[in-house]
């Protein structure tokens, strides 16, 4: 990652250190966060269990019912954590993309144009592999991206915050009717699928893990190197052209980063919504607008933020579970409404 | 940073949609001059300054650089030779004075170099030259019309470009801003032969600060040249349909306009 250097420049009247310090300061204490929270995912769950056991999980051994439950959370965990950076860097970097503090993949439709196709390659399709799985909810994430935007922009003023948002709203409601229509007559695979729909990691595997992880790992490094570009972009078209940048192929790489995180994602865990809308405006707030800074630090958060709701929706409800999904439309409707609320919602 | 760069527009044609904005228009600008584009609202000047940094495509003709066609060229090296501040741009919700005017950075950094010293010696600079320098942290959100100005001028000049066209750069300023961002503009034209394209609504002040005025009316070139040879009452009221009466500035010898409205008729005229 490039960042600002702590060197002061010949007659820097300008000090760069100090922003600089607190930045870094905010991104170690968001590891060592997210450090606790993924030990408090091992230990913690819908059963209880004792320390001796958690270390005896942690260390592979499945004797008892306990150990048993502790070496499954281990994926589990892994798989939030990857699930969540990569939604909340979609998030920043859509935000950046559209110039919209409303973007989110959840909000823009592109999750649910991944479970559409996922959804429609299973029953029309007899797609069967989990790898096949990804690259369909990738496609589908893409068609969507693309449409949304296209609707959004109709009509005066091209795409303001609000107009992408309710024509991502508004196909996003249309693509889950579609959803119902193909899964409701299949009973055979209809309670599965209602499970995936709210958004899950607890059906995390080694397997899905190894599987997703090369197109997780490509979206996140197309979206980070997005970040000087996207830098530019927030200065308005103009401005970005004027420096240098070529807008439309910026844009387009920087999208493509995005839906392949959001693709991907929804693949293992289903449609996640509020994650991306919700973590970048936040980290905005510690580490400023840099993009630099804020694309990864908005993984960070997005790590810690779904790990932990996924350990509360562990909790709360014992002896069952509820899925991280509803954990995090809890907190992420209010937010949304708050921001919708406010007065002016301007480009950023 | 003394290069001096011709640029050039031939037979141009710009437009947006199916409307024709700017036809077939001739222009060469002044290397290593100070160039004012004046005209009336609408008559294609910010149209103009956008293509020929190559925002806007050419519908025909073209815009040249050093011979070479401005929308061929690779878009950094572009950028590191030439600059627009584009008319009324917006700054992101929050951002701080540093954070954009080190944005003006951008051609100048690959996509994994770090920040440099260059960087920030330019960004030092071109925070000292616009006297913005201790609003550095504020967040551009809470200035005020002409601080804000001042800071898209200094993102401007950290690009450090030999070329540098600013769309309506006084405009939100107080007369002594506007006289200070001229005088800026003119320090960095004649120290380091910076050639400067602006567009300016206030005519006297154009007319002073040029060393070639170019007036636009309805898209075509209405003429061109020393500013002493082009604001001329004729050429007021065919760009402007305004009565006026031209003199000459007494400190700088250049024209001077003094507009006519229907309720101030000339007494003496020369
Ligand atoms: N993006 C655009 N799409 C369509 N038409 C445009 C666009 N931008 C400008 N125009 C039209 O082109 C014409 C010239 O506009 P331009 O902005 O170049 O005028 P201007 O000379 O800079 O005016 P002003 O002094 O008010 O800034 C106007 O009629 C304007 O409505
Ligand atoms: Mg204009």
């Amino acid at each position: 990652m490039t960042q600002l250097d702590s060197r002061p420049g010949p007659g820097a009247a300008v000090d760069r250190r100090r922003p600089a310090r607190v930045r870094t300061l905010w991104i170690l204490a968001a590891l060592a966060a997210l450090v606790l929270i993924m030990i408090a995912s091992v230990a913690f769950g819908s059963r209880i269990v004792g320390w001796a056991d958690i270390v005896a999980g942690v260390r592979g051994q499945t004797d008892t019912l306990a150990q048993a439950a502790v070496v499954k959370r281990i994926p589990r965990t892994f798989l939030a954590v990857a699930v969540g950076a990569a939604l909340g860097l979609a998030g920043a970097v859509m935000q950046g993309v559209t110039r919209n503090p409303l973007a989110d993949p959840g909000i823009l439709g592109v999750n649910m144009g991944a479970s559409l196709a996922v959804v429609t390659g299973i029953v029309s399709f007899g797609l069967a592999s989990a790898a096949g799985y990804i690259w369909v909810a990738i496609l589908g994430a893409a068609v969507a991206a693309v449409f949304v935007y296209a609707v959004g922009s109709l009509g005066r003023g091209g795409a303001t915050p609000l107009k992408l948002a309710l024509a991502g709203a508004a196909i996003s409601a249309a693509l889950a009717s579609l959803i119902s229509a193909f899964v409701l007559p299949r009973s055979d695979i209809a309670t599965g699928f209602q499970s995936w729909m709210i958004g899950g990691v607890g059906g995390a595997s080694y397997d899905s893990l190894r599987l997703v992880l090369p197109f997780l790992a490509v979206g996140f490094a197309v979206s980070l190197l997005s970040a000087k570009a996207l830098n530019s972009l927030a200065l308005g078209d103009d401005l970005a052209a004027g420096l240098g940048e070529r807008v439309a192929v910026t844009r387009g790489v920087a999208a493509l980063g995005a839906v392949l995180l959001c693709g991907a994602s929804t693949a293992v865990a289903g449609p996640i919504a509020f994650v991306g809308l919700v973590v970048p405006h936040f980290c905005r707030l510690l580490v400023g607008l840099d993009h630099r800074w804020l694309l990864p630090f908005s993984a960070l958060i997005g790590a810690a933020l779904l790990t932990a709701a996924d350990v509360v929706g562990r909790v709360v409800a014992r002896p069952q579970e509820i899925d991280v999904g509803i954990i995090t439309a809890l907190i992420g409707a209010p937010f949304f409404i708050y921001f919708v609320r406010r007065q002016k919602v301007r480009e950023l | 940073m003394t290069a001096t760069h011709s640029l050039l527009v031939s037979s141009l044609r710009l437009g947006y949609g199916d409307r024709t904005v700017i036809e077939s228009l001739d222009l060469t600008l002044p290397p290593g001059k100070i160039t004012a584009i004046v005209g009336a609202n609408a008559c294609g000047k910010s149209t103009l300054l956008r293509s020929m940094s190559r925002l806007l495509a050419p519908r025909a003709g073209h815009v040249l650089l050093d011979g070479r066609e401005v929308h061929k060229m690779p878009a950094k090296e572009l950028a590191r030779t030439l600059g627009l501040l584009p008319q009324s741009p917006v700054a992101p919700e929050g951002i701080t004075v540093s954070d954009l005017v080190g944005r003006g950075r951008n051609p100048h950094q690959r996509l994994l170099s770090r920040w440099s010293r260059e960087d920030d010696a330019a960004v030092a600079a071109a925070l000292d030259a616009t006297h913005t320098a201790d609003l550095a942290d504020r967040s551009v959100d809470e200035l005020s019309g002409g601080q804000r100005q001042r800071v898209w001028i200094a993102m401007a000049l950290a690009q450090q470009t030999d070329l540098l066209l600013l769309d309506e750069p006084t405009t939100f300023l107080d007369v002594s801003h506007q006289v200070e961002v001229l005088d800026l503009l003119t320090d960095l034209n004649r120290n380091r032969g910076t050639t400067i394209v602006m567009v300016l609504h206030d005519l006297n002040m154009a007319a002073r600060y040029a060393d070639h005025l170019i007036a636009l009316a309805d898209g075509k070139l209405h003429a061109a040249g020393e500013p002493s040879a082009v604001l001329t009452e004729d050429c007021v009221r065919a760009v402007f349909g305004l009565d006026s009466q031209v003199i000459t500035d007494p400190t700088s010898g250049k024209p001077l306009m003094l507009p006519l409205g229907r309720h101030h008729v000339a007494i003496t005229r020369p």
